[in-house]
């Protein structure tokens, strides 16, 4: 067994096992922890088959920022599953409805699936040409061939940000703000006034 | 012969290439302990030197031996588990701080191929490494199951998200002028790049913005003063740390010091030439390239401790306002400014490198 095989079966072993883990944690918080763990192996995969560029990107976007905000969110959560327990038996039903609606779609569209006349799939399965390195493989073909899709795919996450601003962004009244510019040009000319108030008599502010 | 080709003659290509990776691994394992060693004692000595006091001076020679004496210390202590913590999160987050403090040394070159692993992605793998390390925090504060430590772990973790932001904007505009990710190609494209007579990035006005940025987002990344906020004394008795004993707070603070001796080898190979002498000037090149990389990372180790005695410690809202409102839009304009000027400026991307016949 050479080190590739013996890597890929570890990797996929513990992605697996993971990710079942995932599902049957029974705290939420050591689901997060345990899709990390997903996480990080599926990039062990992607660094098996040459694509280093991928594994490092699937490390820094998914385990370095979406995973820490998940676990930011699920840390905070108070959740009592004694609670979310109740009226299993009550909802087991549906729930295995929805789910065999959903595997039965999802087998039929897989089944009859077949990529449409044009594309090429897998014309590039030779791996990295001579001279070039991973990321400037990539980078030629999405920026030349796919351009017009990954445009379109910064539009939509444009879309999503500006979305999650304009529902979590409020304009508080009454706040008092830090101006920074502000406090350097202070001067004591600027907030400094002598006054000789006579006896008896107040200062104007 | 390489190092690892006479360890595949001796013992079989696979068993071979195991024995000298791990060698391999120890030699940079062992030093950088040491160094961790001596730059929690320089780190002292640095600060007590700036306020007019002695410093460590009563274990070894000139208190030398302080920082081995604070280790034996702490390993004879009892390891305390608090009774509502989460056994296995809380063990293992101070392993995944210190195991990750050390797995980001494979990718740094000391000197010309003096290095254990040349990726050619190493400045992704460095990237990537470093914005794992807030695990180590936020699930030790998690699972310490008390007030302190969650918050110290909650502001850790914003903190070194908001700062990883315009960090990866910084490195798009060095690796853009480099053209490339390899750590090493990038200190050669270092080579003579200011009037073909400075090494370094930071001569070079169209980065020194950069250079200076990335050393405060350093400060921000490794939770040094005065971004320190996650294990602020005066607020949070000690952040994260509070629930730790003996052994499991030592690796916490020793993958603290690695990293922060991490950020100020990476300075030099992104700024200040790397391995270079400063001047691309043929004498100087007769003092080895290993020199003058240690002896840029000791002057980076000042301005750290430096900066550690000169400034207080930042409001949470101003350390937010500085991450989000200041350096992501300089950072992310600034890569605007370098690759336009990359363009129209130079040859660099005259043609795209390696552009596939479509």
């Amino acid at each position: 067994m050479t080190t590739a095989v013996f890597s890929f079966y570890l990797f996929a072993t513990i992605l697996l096992t993971s990710a079942v883990m995932v599902i049957l944690s029974r705290n939420p918080v050591h689901s997060v922890l345990w899709l990390i763990v997903a996480f990080f192996n599926a990039a062990g995969l992607f660094v098996i088959v040459g694509a280093e560029f991928l594994a490092m990107l699937l490390i820094i976007v998914y385990v370095g920022a979406v995973a820490v905000l998940f676990l930011f969110v699920v840390m905070m959560l108070d959740i009592d599953f004694a609670e979310l327990r109740t009226g299993l038996s009550r909802y087991l039903p549906l729930g295995l409805l929805v789910a065999g609606v959903i595997l039965a779609e999802i087998l039929l569209a897989v089944g009859s699936w077949r990529a449409g006349d044009g594309i090429q799939m897998f014309d590039v399965l030779a791996g990295t040409p001579d001279g070039m390195t991973n990321t400037q493989w990539i980078g030629s073909v999405l920026y030349t061939r796919y351009l017009y899709v990954f445009q379109a795919a910064g539009l939509v996450l444009l879309v999503a940000m500006i979305g999650a601003i304009v529902l979590t962004h409020r304009q508080r009244v009454g706040t008092k703000r830090q101006d920074i510019g502000k406090q350097v040009q202070m001067t004591p000319a600027k907030s400094v006034r002598k006054a000789q108030p006579g006896v008896g008599q107040g200062v104007d502010l | 012969m390489t190092f690892t080709g006479w360890f595949q003659d001796l013992l079989g290509v696979d068993a071979g290439y195991l024995v000298a990776t791990l060698l391999l691994i120890l030699a940079i394992i062992v030093p950088v302990m040491v160094g961790v060693a001596m730059a929690v004692y320089a780190d002292r000595k640095i600060w007590a030197a700036m306020q007019m006091r002695r410093g460590p001076n009563v274990v070894g020679p000139f208190g030398l031996l302080q920082t081995f004496a604070d280790a034996a210390k702490l390993f004879l202590k009892e390891t305390i588990i608090p009774s509502g913590a989460s056994r296995g999160v809380f063990l293992i987050a101070p392993m995944i701080s210190f195991v990750l403090a050390l797995a980001i040394w494979a990718v740094m070159p000391f000197d010309a191929g003096l290095v254990l692993s040349d990726l050619n992605v190493g400045l992704l793998y460095v990237f990537a490494v470093s914005s794992m390390g807030v695990y180590g925090i936020i699930m030790s504060g998690w699972a310490s199951n008390s007030k302190y430590p969650f918050l110290g772990g909650l502001r850790s973790a914003a903190q070194m998200v908001s700062y990883e932001v315009s960090m990866g904007f910084i490195l798009v505009s060095v690796m853009l002028y480099a053209q490339s990710l390899n750590l090493s190609e990038i200190v050669m494209a270092q080579k003579g790049n200011v009037l073909g007579l400075l090494n370094g990035n930071i001569f070079n006005p169209l980065l020194f913005p950069m250079a200076i940025m990335f050393f405060i987002t350093a400060l921000a990344e490794t939770n040094r003063p005065p971004f320190d906020l996650p294990e602020a004394e005066a607020e949070l008795v000690a952040g994260y740390q509070v629930e730790y004993s003996s052994m499991t707070f030592a690796l916490f603070f020793l993958g603290e010091y690695a990293n922060i001796l991490f950020m100020c080898a990476l300075i030099p190979v992104l700024f200040l030439g790397g391995w270079l002498p400063p001047l691309d000037w043929a004498p100087l090149y007769y003092i080895p390239g290993f020199v003058w990389m240690l002896s840029k990372m000791a002057f980076m180790f000042f301005c750290f401790a430096w900066v550690k005695a000169a400034v207080p410690r930042y409001r949470y809202d101003q350390l937010m306002r500085l991450g989000w409102k200041v350096f992501l839009p300089l950072s992310l304009f600034w890569v605007v400014v370098v690759s336009g000027w990359l363009m129209f400026f130079t040859d660099k991307f005259a043609t795209a490198p390696g552009s596939l016949p479509l």
